[in-house]
């Protein structure tokens, strides 16, 4: 037991690196992964689906996607795993992790833009680059799905809307025979400059590690 | 004769020396009355009249039958409602002249004006001989303080008030002790110095005086920071201290006022200050709350009395307050709490124009309550009593400062580690700087019994010289401050479809990460709460359809009314709302090749309206191409079906497009014709109509003209039975209808809200759509 802890400090240490968490964080996260995994070395699907809670969220599809994505896990091919250890897992996470105190205005906007950058691939399924309509409706129908009494049509103007909004603000002139693609990453963070992204896309790590002894999660 | 008026008020006082027969009370307006009817009662006609300063008319009497009397003089009867109006027309009148100035509104804040004309007119009342009313207690809490309140509590910004709530509450509670504490424990030490003859001060008042000091007041800081437009984290994180540091004052204040009665203290007693302090702010927030709840279920009913509407949200904040007044409970998150409460529910169930009603209400009432505060300080300042001691003064000034500099450090220091966005020392700086303090402080010391706390007096001095030190050194300072330190400012941007899209998606995002991670944290809770809210609460509280309205829908809604208004108001004509020439159309950004022909769905007419307003926000945003789209949607691709149908609806466009130019008022640039036609469409109820030609996958939008119901018919599919759409028309994309003019319009069952709301709109003559905070969709 003793070589694997050694082994694994050095492992969390990487990870720490890497990542930005703390040692400590870390440690939870461990146990929060074999707590979902059931022990097993590996994640899939199957584990993120059995959480109760997360039953309940309308874009839970997107957000198990998101852990499988290798475009969030730093690779530069497209595609997704069908099983993740526990390195992609904290990767993935470490979009969410809090900018520390002392960062400066570069850094932030590299944040910025690596958060907003998790977004668009959740919203980019087909791994085009661009988020075309169709992708844009399917998220405003997955975030109107709760509502049993609001129907595709409604999701459809709404998406539609936006996408002119996106196209109006961006692009602006356009001749009636053009034709735009979708939104790109750059119009992407255009459109969401006013939405703070690196304050609000954050949640707290530090304590996980009571809750994940909670059973019946 | 209103000069008339205007000389009795003012001389009136000086007659008691040539008449003995009036009383020599001349403040008090309860004998005056009695004595008057007195006299008329001796006078032979029982008509009701006399003149107060005419000491001969008794005389007069006995000697000869007066005439009938044709013109008199009554003021005494009107004296109270009379003076009562002159002086918020005073106020009124103040308000106007300053901003009829600009140059002045600019460098100086209107609370030190108003504090400046309150002094000048304190001191033309005591020029005349007459002494100057006081502030009174009574009035200030019961009438003056309630408006300001409500408007601040219906209108605050929870999305921001809960994401800093822990914040705000380490200010309110922590910061005012400590404050509180600070101050009354040094001023304790420097009465016990020697030199200085302030022996007689025990600890208690002391500490009371420091309690009641400390509290940041909530009327000071909205006067002063509404005109620097700071960004919105400091702008909440101050004022709601302010707001919640009622309960620690209201504590504090009874508790040390009980202690100088009772004489001593125990440990007990100190515990049950605790517990009193939780039951106050507790017991005041769940009061709040019942009425909350009390006024959101009856405005469930209201569809049919909508006038009264308004009435029934000012009744039950107003008794919340005074519920929890009666308690001892705190009055002021009472208020907070009922408004904040109810105002989701209540906004989706009543009609626009009572929204509209309760909005301008509520502001003009804080509006003149906020200045008559302003004003009768600066007169009670003159009225006095006053006793000043130099050295008690100037060391409570010191101290307040010292002590607030201080606790905003120290507890910046605490929250900032359970903090992700940290506080700067530029946001320190501000939330020290922007502490405070005004009438409240000053209502409360009036309120003391000058039998237990003989150095009232003093205390009233130093009181209005630390409110005078806040208001104007720091109320005129903080704004070139907040400038030179960069500060950042409110964002006055519009909150678009794609940031609220997105603000949803990272709600669920976070909550859904949160639930991974096994978290329990801000998000999951606020889910939680969210799908309670949306299971029980809304349907119990909300009338019909609206309760199933998801939110984005709401904030279309509230989004469509807004540019609508816009529209209206900037007469449609040149400048346009959010103008930003793009020649994007639906059909850009639609795949070129058709899509497969949907299966027809059953549109029932709330969600086609909703479908027709989300539609419209595209034609009012973006005018300039409407004259393109209408062309090129109109060439159709001649293998698509219904060619024929396309044709004939293109020759109407074009006999439309000539009537909308006869129908043109201003000269409108020729490149935007229809859509300046449409602008004016925009204000006429009648004429709101929008037809699409079905054409996959683009959305196309027929005219129809305003003056000519007729034509209203033709195209009109829309029967207020709610027929279903011909099938015909239907070949997959959107089709939208006419909505039927305003006298179909009229008996329509009222719980269709989305339609009758729009129209009602459109005939509003409507405010300027200014309010950003209204902005926030209701529930985060």
């Amino acid at each position: 037991m003793g070589a694997s802890q050694s082994g694994r400090v050095h492992m969390f240490q990487d990870l720490a690196d890497k990542t930005g968490f703390s040692i400590e964080q870390i440690n939870n996260l461990r146990n929060r992964f074999m707590y979902l995994t059931q022990d097993e070395d590996t994640l899939r699907r199957e584990h993120l689906e059995n959480i109760s809670n997360l039953a309940l969220n309308p874009i839970r599809r997107q957000i198990i996607e998101a852990f499988f994505d290798k475009r969030n896990l730093g690779e530069k091919e497209k595609g997704c795993l069908q099983e993740i250890g526990f390195e992609e897992f904290v990767m993935v996470l470490s979009f969410f992790r809090p900018p520390k105190p002392r960062t400066s205005d570069e850094e932030m906007k590299n944040i910025k833009k690596e958060k907003l950058r998790f977004l668009f691939n959740m919203h980019d399924t087909d791994n085009d680059g661009v988020i075309t309509l169709d992708e844009y409706r399917r998220v405003v129908e997955e975030l109107l799905s709760s509502y049993e009494t609001i129907g595709a049509e409604t999701a459809k103007a709404i998406s539609d809307a936006a996408m002119l909004e996106v196209a109006s603000v961006t692009v602006g002139q356009m001749g009636p025979d053009e034709f735009y693609e979708g939104i790109t990453f750059e119009q992407f963070m255009q459109i969401l400059k006013n939405v703070e992204i690196e304050t609000k896309m954050n949640i707290h790590f530090w304590n996980l590690d009571k809750r994940t002894m909670q059973c019946g999660k | 004769m209103f000069i008339c008026f205007f000389k009795n008020f003012f001389f009136t006082r000086t007659t008691p020396l040539t008449n003995p027969q009036i009383s020599g009370k001349t403040r008090d307006l309860a004998t005056l009355p009695p004595l008057h009817w007195m006299q008329s009662n001796e006078e032979t006609p029982p008509i009701a009249f006399s003149k107060p300063n005419n000491g001969d008319e008794k005389n007069g009497n006995k000697t000869t039958k007066k005439s009938f009397p044709v013109l008199s003089l009554n003021y005494e009867n009107v004296r109270l409602p009379f003076e009562i109006s002159l002086w918020v027309l005073l106020a009124s009148l103040m308000k106007l002249g300053f901003h009829l100035m600009p140059r002045l509104s600019s460098i100086v804040p209107e609370s030190c004006l108003l504090i400046v004309v309150g002094l000048l007119v304190g001191g033309l009342i005591k020029l005349v001989g007459k002494a100057p009313p006081v502030l009174e207690s009574n009035i200030f809490f019961f009438y003056l303080l309630p408006p300001i309140i409500l408007d601040a509590g219906y209108f605050l910004p929870i999305r921001q008030f809960t994401e800093n709530l822990g914040t705000i509450l380490m200010f309110a509670v922590v910061g005012t002790l400590w404050n509180a504490f600070f101050v009354g424990g040094l001023l304790y030490g420097v009465c016990q110095l020697e030199g200085t003859n302030l022996a007689g001060v025990n600890l208690l008042s002391c500490l009371l005086f420091g309690s009641v000091i400390s509290a940041v007041d909530p009327v000071a800081v909205l006067a002063v920071f509404e005109e620097i437009h700071i960004n919105e984290l400091l702008h909440i994180l101050v004022f709601g201290e302010s707001l919640l540091n009622d309960a620690v004052t209201v504590v504090l204040y009874h508790l040390f006022e009980e202690f100088t009665n009772a004489g001593t203290i125990t440990v007990t007693d100190g515990f049950l200050g605790i517990v009193c302090f939780l039951v106050v702010s507790l017991g005041g927030i769940v009061v709040g709350a019942i009425y909350g709840i009390l006024a959101a279920f009856t405005s469930r009913f209201t569809s049919h009395t909508r006038v009264i509407e308004p009435l029934f949200i000012f009744v039950y904040s107003y008794m919340a307050y005074l519920s929890a007044e009666v308690f001892h409970l705190s009055g002021i998150m009472a208020l907070i709490a009922c408004g904040a409460v109810m105002r989701p529910y209540v906004e989706a169930n009543i009609s626009h124009k009572s929204h509209t009603t309760i909005k301008y209400f509520l502001k003009m009432w804080s509006s003149v309550s906020d200045t008559l505060i302003f004003i009768f300080l600066g007169v009670s300042t003159v009225a006095g009593p006053h006793e000043w001691n130099w050295i008690f003064v100037v060391a409570t000034l010191v101290f307040c400062l010292v002590a607030r500099v201080l606790g905003v450090i120290g507890l910046t220091f605490v929250i900032n580690k359970f903090r992700i966005v940290k506080l700067t020392s530029k946001d320190q700086f501000i939330i020290a700087y922007g502490g405070l303090r005004g009438a409240i402080a000053f209502s409360l010391v009036y309120l003391l019994n000058p039998k237990h706390f003989p150095m009232r007096n003093m205390f009233l001095t130093a009181i209005i010289t630390v409110i005078f030190f806040t208001v104007f050194v720091q109320g005129m300072t903080i704004r070139p401050l907040v400038d030179l330190l960069a500060v950042k400012k409110k964002q006055e941007t519009k909150r678009s479809i794609n940031e609220e899209i997105h603000t949803q998606f990272l709600d669920h995002l976070l909550t859904g990460i949160e639930d991974i991670c096994g978290h329990y944290g801000h998000h999951h809770w606020k889910d939680k709460l969210n799908r309670f809210n949306k299971k029980y609460v809304k349907k119990c509280l909300i009338a019909g359809e609206r309760s199933k309205e998801p939110q984005l829908i709401a904030f279309y809604h509230k989004m469509e009314m807004k540019q609508a208004i816009e529209l209206v108001e900037s007469g449609g004509g040149s400048k346009l709302p959010s103008a930003m020439p793009s020649t994007v159309s639906m059909q850009n950004i639609q795949p070129k090749k058709p899509p497969q022909d949907r299966a027809l769905p059953q549109l029932s007419k709330a969600r086609e309206e909703e479908i027709r307003k989300i539609l419209r926000t595209n034609l009012q945003r973006t005018r300039q191409r409407l004259r393109s789209y209408n062309r090129h949607t109109l060439i159709a691709d001649p293998f698509e079906d219904g060619l024929d149908e396309i044709l004939i609806k293109r020759k109407k466009m074009k006999e439309l497009e000539k009537k909308m130019n006869n129908y043109l008022t201003v000269p409108a640039p020729p490149a935007d014709s229809p859509s300046v036609a449409r602008a004016r469409l925009a204000s006429d109820p009648q004429a709101w109509g929008l037809k699409s030609v079905t054409e996959i996958p683009t959305i196309k939008v027929e005219l129809v003209s305003p003056q000519n119901p007729e034509s209203v018919k033709v195209v009109d599919e829309f029967s207020k039975k709610g027929s279903q759409p011909k099938g015909s028309e239907e070949e997959g994309g959107l089709t939208m209808r006419v909505p039927s003019s305003e006298k179909q319009r009229k008996d329509k069952t009222p719980d269709e809200e989305p339609q009758p709301r729009f129209m009602r709109c459109l005939s509003d003559p409507g405010p300027a759509a200014e309010d950003e905070d209204e902005d926030e969709p209701f529930l985060p």
